[in-house]
């Protein structure tokens, strides 16, 4: 048995996740069309290559990638493009997105998919190129370009990757059924990645409140030397990538840091088995299994969905009671945002779609004042302090703030959860952060006008020495001359005096 | 229907507010307050309820001074607690006006001139407390004598005495640490045998049983995961590490007992209810514990060296200032920057 260690504070919010059944799933019925925003992951957006009206098939691409961070998005089914144009999407911030609109035909026919018969043979290069046409990014909710990662070794390389099956939110048992359904492919796509980064162990990351899930993937793994099932205690938030990587491996990502710095990779099993559809049966991301949840469903479970499905259907085929529910939640209910439109589509980073009745999840409370019981610092698995962060945060003091590590801050919730007086203190984290980068950003320019300034000042500065110099070179030559007897002054001088004495003689 | 549109967590923990916390500390206050009116009649329950009473009135007001909306602030308890640990300090069979003056500059000056709840740099309580032993020395020590000794007043010399135009005339006694600071010249065992009020268990009649019922009140919060454990650990270590350095066998002139100090005066009352406030109080742990253990000491030498009988109050107010500094070099590690402080 391989020794875990414990992070500082955490909670136990209520799991409730026995409600979404995991360990089944089933296809969510097919849509009449699909909407798919461009941007799905983080990084540049994609770009569209159909026009309206194209006719397209099932794993075509439909926007490709532009710039290094940004991947493709690829047509679920097929169908017509009916639309492209700005659209509501699930994030955080209730952006809107260009979206690509697909009437579907409902005959899902595809391209040919070709995979590669043996991937060991090909180049790390050729892989990476792979995983970043499949359009794979993140699939565990963090959406990054899932091929920068593979591609980002740092001096040392990574000698341990993770799949991280911890999946600590309540109620979302996507990546639960995943592992139990697809231990399997998990374990193969594991196995390239693994191969791609040069890791020498596996970990394969499971919460002990998922007993059939370490089963299944124990028994996957036997297939893989390296790999190795690890379970550790249920606590949220134990799935925090840099949460994850202190429980197991005892080690911490420097602050500002990423895990490729100390040498770990951290994989969702979802994402693992997206990589291996792409290398092996040569497949983009245009489906992901989501977790369908909450009192106001009268049949809620694991879909497998197509993205760009809207989140209305979606519910629909659930059983959905609009009538109990006051708000959806894309997401978990610890780190998920509330949607603001019912026809924002699924997307990659969707793994839940929650709709709680207003009994389930009441209303917020009204906020009091901080008392500073410091539940909150004792519950951080920062190890921040939340009561100062929020007194600093209110006060817009940028210097304690940063004093303070904000940018620590997973904005994983636990504070706000135990907090006696109700403060929703993410949200103000979420702010100061956003006015701490536009500092940082100001800093920056500010710093570039500086370096101006000084360059000015600088080259100012050398012309003026140049001129001090030339003179300082010309006195020097005068000086020379009139140490050698021909110094003009003393020759001007001479010359009047024989001068006068002609004029006098010749009176 | 119409969506919210709030931010995350979207849960909370079940069953947990101000006021939650504030009635599970007037809870934990109940054993205490009952062996006071065991050894000493009703009185601290008729200051309690006279006290907390007034203290409603002083918050509404305030908070109507202020502009605010005083319905829900009234709801969360807080200026409760602030009277009731405060008339709990207080001597039982105090007159009104003592009460109220105590209960007044507790709420006004001690918390709303700062800003209300969460905004005060001093435990309100004490502030109060120090406020009105500065003022009225005479009736701040007019403690009676415990069951045992004397008679323990009924329910009617308790509303005289409260509405006394001058404070209680029944016989006054000293308590213990009174006692202890008088001495000159008996040594510290003789001491304890000479006067029944010192005859207790463990540290005078009486109050060794207060102290005990608060500390058992104490550990109840603690499990509740009301407070941690490091600013009353700091305080009871720090005075026991004083008071034993202290003790030199008991000479007349030496500082008296562990036990002694461990079990007398407002020992456990402030090592669990009053530094334990969280407001005025250092923020980390590291800090809460630093916190706790320099109130211990003041406390000590206060008590022996000083000219006051009992110090938790002035300690807690001295500290109070010293708790911004104390959380400045007390900030905890935060997560990933360990490593890179190592490096430097
Ligand atoms: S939990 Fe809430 S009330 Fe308590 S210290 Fe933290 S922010 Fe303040
Ligand atoms: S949201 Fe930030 S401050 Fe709050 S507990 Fe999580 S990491 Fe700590």
């Amino acid at each position: 048995m391989r020794q875990i260690f414990d992070i500082h504070g955490g909670i136990h919010p209520p799991e409730r996740k026995d409600m979404s059944n995991p360990g089944w799933v089933s296809d969510c019925d097919m849509p009449s069309k699909l909407v798919l925003p461009v941007t799905q992951h983080i990084g540049a957006p994609a770009r569209p290559v159909v026009e309206v009206g194209d006719t397209v098939l099932g794993g075509q691409m439909i926007a490709e990638a532009q710039g290094s961070v940004s991947v493709p998005v690829h047509a679920p089914s097929s169908g017509t493009v009916t639309a492209i144009e700005a659209r509501a999407v699930p994030h955080a911030s209730g952006l809107t997105d260009t979206c690509i609109e697909i009437s579907l035909d409902g005959k899902d026919e595809w391209i040919g998919c070709e995979g590669l018969d043996n991937w060991r043979d090909e180049t790390k290069a050729a892989l990476l190129e792979r995983v970043r046409l499949a359009g794979i990014a993140g699939l565990g909710g963090a959406g990054f370009p899932t091929a920068i990662k593979l591609a980002s070794d740092r001096d040392g390389g990574i000698h341990t990757l993770i799949i991280n099956g911890t999946e600590c939110e309540p109620y979302i048992t996507a990546d639960d059924t995943v592992m139990q359904c697809f231990a399997q492919q998990i374990v193969e796509g594991a196995e390239i990645l693994a191969h791609m980064v040069g890791a020498e162990t596996v970990l394969l990351a499971v919460e002990d409140n998922k007993p059939e899930a370490a089963d299944a993937m124990r028994q996957a793994a036997a297939a893989l030397e390296i790999a190795e099932v690890v379970t550790f205690p249920t606590k949220y938030p134990s799935g925090g990538e840099k949460q994850l990587i202190e429980i197991l491996l005892n080690t911490q990502v420097p602050s500002g840091g990423i895990p490729a710095d100390i040498g770990v990779l951290c994989q969702n099993p979802s994402t693992a088995i997206a990589v291996r559809d792409a290398l092996i049966d040569g497949k983009p991301v245009t489906h992901r299994i989501t977790t369908v949840t909450g009192m106001s469903l009268k049949d809620p479970g694991n879909r497998r969905v197509m993205l760009g499905t809207p989140i209305r259907e979606l519910l629909e085929t659930a059983g959905f009671n609009a009538d109990s529910a006051d708000r959806v939640i894309h997401g978990g209910p610890m780190m998920g945002f509330a949607v603001t439109d019912l026809d924002m589509p699924v997307v990659k980073i969707t793994n839940c779609v929650l709709a709680p009745t207003r009994t389930e999840i009441p209303p917020p409370q009204p906020q009091q004042a901080c008392i500073r019981c410091g539940m909150c610092a004792e519950a951080c698995p920062a190890s921040l302090l939340p009561q100062q962060l929020y007194w600093y945060a209110r006060a817009k003091d940028q210097e304690q703030l940063e004093r303070h590590n904000l940018m620590d801050c997973i904005e994983c919730g636990a504070c706000a959860y135990v907090c006696p007086s109700h403060i929703p203190l993410v949200q103000y984290y979420r702010s100061a952060k956003g006015s701490l980068r536009e500092a940082a950003k100001e800093k920056v320019r500010s710093d570039n006008s500086r370096s101006r300034f000084e360059a000015r000042q600088e080259r100012l500065e050398r012309e003026a020495a140049a001129r001090e110099a030339k003179r300082a070179a010309r006195k020097a030559a005068a000086e020379a001359r009139a140490q050698a007897g021909d110094d003009p002054v003393q020759a001007a001088i001479e010359r009047a005096k024989a001068k006068k004495v002609q004029q006098e003689a010749g009176q | 229907m119409s969506l919210m549109h709030v931010s995350s967590p979207h849960v909370h923990k079940p069953v947990s507010s101000v006021e939650q916390v504030m009635k599970q500390v007037l809870l934990a206050t109940i054993p205490g307050v009952l062996v006071l009116t065991w050894f000493f009649g009703p009185g601290t329950i008729i200051n309690i309820v006279f006290g907390s009473a007034l203290a409603l009135a002083f918050e509404a007001w305030a908070l109507w001074l202020r502009g605010k909306d005083y319905k829900t602030p009234l709801r969360d308890h807080s200026v409760i607690v602030t009277a009731t640990l405060l008339c709990i300090a207080l001597p039982p069979y105090a007159p009104w006006w003592l009460i109220a003056v105590g209960v007044g500059v507790s709420v006004l000056l001690g918390k709303h001139v700062f800003g209300g709840l969460g905004y005060n740099p001093f435990n309100p309580a004490m502030v109060g407390y120090v406020v009105l032993l500065v003022s009225f020395p005479l009736q701040m020590s007019s403690w009676t004598e415990p069951r045992g000794i004397g008679e323990v007043p009924g329910i009617v010399d308790a509303f005289t005495a409260l509405f006394a135009a001058s404070s209680y005339d029944a016989v006054t006694a000293a308590t213990p640490l009174d006692l202890f600071r008088q001495n000159s010249g008996m040594l510290f065992d003789d001491l304890m045998q000479s006067k029944a009020e010192l005859t207790g268990p463990i540290a005078g009649l009486g109050w060794d049983w207060v102290n005990l019922t608060f500390l058992a009140g104490g550990i109840w919060l603690l499990r509740q995961r009301i407070f941690t454990w490091h600013a009353p650990v700091g305080m009871l270590t720090a005075l026991t590490i004083c008071a034993a350095l202290g003790y030199d066998e008991g000479s007349s002139t030496g500082g008296g007992s562990v036990l002694f100090h461990l079990f007398s005066g407002a020992t456990m009352f402030g090592a669990f209810f009053i530094i334990t406030d969280p407001v005025s109080s250092a923020v980390s742990n590291k800090g809460r514990l630093i916190f706790g253990a320099m109130v211990g000491i003041l406390v000590y030498l206060i008590r022996v060296h000083g000219n006051y009988p009992d110090a938790v109050a002035f300690g807690v107010l001295l500290l109070n200032f010293a708790a911004p500094l104390i959380d400045q070099y007390t900030q905890p590690t935060v997560y990933g920057t360990k490593k890179v402080e190592a490096d430097e």
